[in-house]
């Protein structure tokens, strides 16, 4: 009898719990989805509408004009796609060149290997502003300013992607890849024919991270991009807001389309995005 | 099979008698990759992309540091860049501004991660996916977008924050045009940014705390705050340390925020000594100048990260 009244009066306590939790979570919830509220609202509304008091808490009816405007007059084609033109060969590269890598630290013996790989480690500590000033330096004797080797080129020096993909090829057996050498299989086709495929989720892992650094990229491109017709989102965003007179509804909705890929990705992909952001070390 | 056997490099072809052995495996089908040489070849791309964009970068940098711009030409200086970022007072500004943030930003951020990791790890909240989702979102959001809506929702006049609060009776705050609420309002950002990425670390470090030691200590009477303190805190310290450590190397090299969000001002309240590096670098092209600030901050962020490995190990 009093053990049941236990019981129950545990539950409506666990009960109670649950809800204060949740409402909790709730609230900071909002709080962080806000801004996301923020930018497909915005997106509908005319440059007042959007510091409008009391506030337009529900989209408007400028998406279509504002659409018009900012691919129109705004030419926010071209930086768009600048930017998806560069983030496919980068993610492309990148992920070949990492795979190579960290298969050669992972299964080889080699002599420089430890100072190799120290090296690229160590590299993370540097502060990225540190090399900003002589990489620029090169890309003027080089002539590449504007150019889009010089925005895809020094990002492929890419210590993290080495690092997950070394971590990630430690999980593939050893005797799979000398079953493969026996039988007279190359080491290239050892390594895209059989072990890649091994590795499924951490080169989605890889192709996600490499994805957001390059989508993202702003002080880079900033810095080595001179003239409008080489821009990429990023820039094209921050230069809107350099005249006097915004227009806020287009502003908002070059934003909206610029975050709209890498939502998109990471929704769908977001069980890889966690354990590569872990360097493999959770299993899946 | 016969084809298997021409492709395996030990049963390659007898070398002819007019040249060495080592040629004739060289002609051989596919055997210029050897298994003394594969790993270079794998690695040529990653050795030459970081020789030319880390290597020699840093490498010039520390040249750099050590010139100043002379009528167009660099002209060695020694460590004169160096004894004036120790009397430079703008320097101190920055340095003052960034460990600001870093001493009230990143411990809020963290022990806001840590609860979060705790509630979604806990059976008792609902709608978890959808939350965790939610919570984890910005992460992904790049600078330049988070900048624009940051500015736009903190505008001080009719911005939709400062419309709400006066909406439930509060005054309108000067969000990036006051010197203290310009630091405010970026570390309101930075923890709006981060904490879902610091919240996925400690939960997967909390996934691999065994259940038993909960049940244990339970069976000892411990509450739930007491095993919060006595089992979670213990279990999460090598997360905690990766967190402390990449989220005091992140603040240090603070740039990307105040950049877009304040440009360092108003009055210099949220210049930062990367903000500072920039300026020096991009606006004065004083390159020698700013490079000096970047080993400065390589130096400080080495002996925080060094320090902070020791104090965790330690505790131990």
């Amino acid at each position: 009898m009093s053990a049941a009244v236990r019981v129950s009066r545990t539950r409506r306590r666990s009960r109670l719990a649950s809800a204060v939790l949740t409402l909790v979570i709730f609230v900071g919830f909002i709080l962080m989805a806000a801004p996301f509220y923020w930018l497909v609202v915005g997106s509908t509304l005319t440059s007042s509408e959007v510091f409008s008091n009391p506030p337009h808490l529900l989209p408007g009816d400028q998406l279509v004009a504002n659409w018009v405007n900012l691919f129109g007059e705004r030419g926010y084609l071209r930086p768009v796609l600048n930017s998806i033109a560069i983030s496919i060969v980068y993610v492309i590269v990148g992920m070949v060149i990492c795979l190579c890598g960290g298969y050669a630290f992972a299964k080889f013996q080699f002599r420089g290997k430890a100072f190799l790989f120290g090296f690229v480690i160590a590299t993370l500590a540097i502060p990225s502003q540190v090399t900003l000033v002589p990489l620029f330096q090169t890309m003027v004797a080089l002539g590449w300013l504007n150019s889009y080797q010089a925005l895809i080129l020094p990002g492929l020096a890419f210590p993290f992607g080495l690092f997950l993909m070394r971590q990630a090829m430690q999980s593939v057996p050893d005797e799979l890849i000398q079953a493969a050498r026996i039988d007279g299989a190359g080491e290239f086709r050892i390594l895209f024919q059989i072990v890649s495929p091994a590795l499924r989720p951490a080169l989605a892992a890889l192709g996600i991270f490499l994805f957001l650094a390059i989508w993202n990229d702003f002080i880079w491109p900033l810095v080595v991009l001179r003239s409008e017709d080489a821009y990429t989102i990023p820039v094209a965003l921050a230069s809107f807001s350099d005249g006097n007179t915004t227009d806020y509804g287009q502003l908002i909705l070059a934003t909206t389309i610029s975050v709209i890929p890498v939502a998109l990705l990471f929704i769908f992909m977001q069980r890889y995005f966690v354990s590569g952001l872990l360097g493999g070390a959770v299993k899946q | 099979m016969i084809d298997l056997a021409v492709q395996s490099p030990v049963q390659s072809p007898p070398p002819l008698e007019s040249t060495p052995p080592t040629r004739s495996r060289r002609s051989a089908r596919r055997s210029w990759l050897t298994p003394r040489n594969t790993p270079y070849v794998l690695l040529a791309p990653v050795i030459l992309l970081f020789a030319a964009f880390k290597g020699y970068p840093i490498l010039s940098a520390a040249y750099l540091s050590l010139t100043t711009n002379d009528g167009g030409t660099q002209r060695l200086v020694g460590i004169a860049n160096y004894e004036r970022i120790f009397n430079d007072p703008l320097f101190y500004r920055a340095l003052l501004n960034t460990l600001v943030i870093l001493v009230i930003q990143v411990p809020i951020m963290l022990a806001l991660a840590m609860l979060l990791a705790v509630a979604f790890h806990s059976t008792l909240l609902k709608f978890r996916t959808v939350f965790r989702l939610g919570y984890f979102l910005p992460v992904v959001m790049g600078l330049v977008a988070y900048g624009v809506i940051f500015s736009v929702m903190l505008a001080t006049d009719n911005g939709i924050v400062n419309v709400t609060l006066q909406s439930i009776g509060l005054p309108k705050v000067p969000w990036l045009q006051d010197p203290v609420w310009a630091k405010v309002s970026l570390m309101i950002a930075m923890t709006w940014h981060y904490t879902g990425i610091n919240t996925v670390i400690y939960l997967a470090q909390r996934q691999t705390i065994p259940q038993d030691l909960y049940e244990a200590a339970a069976m000892d009477g411990a509450g739930h705050v007491r095993q919060f303190f006595n089992v979670t805190l213990p279990g999460l310290r090598p997360a905690i340390l990766l967190t402390v450590v990449t989220s005091t190397i992140g603040t240090l090299q603070l740039f990307d925020e105040p950049y877009i969000l304040t440009n360092g001002g108003p009055d210099n309240a949220t210049l930062t000594i990367g903000m500072y590096l920039y300026e020096n670098a991009f606006t004065y092209f004083d390159f020698g100048y700013a490079s000096a600030i970047g080993f400065v901050l390589v130096g400080m962020v080495v002996i925080l990260s060094v320090a902070q490995f020791r104090l965790f190990k330690e505790e131990k």
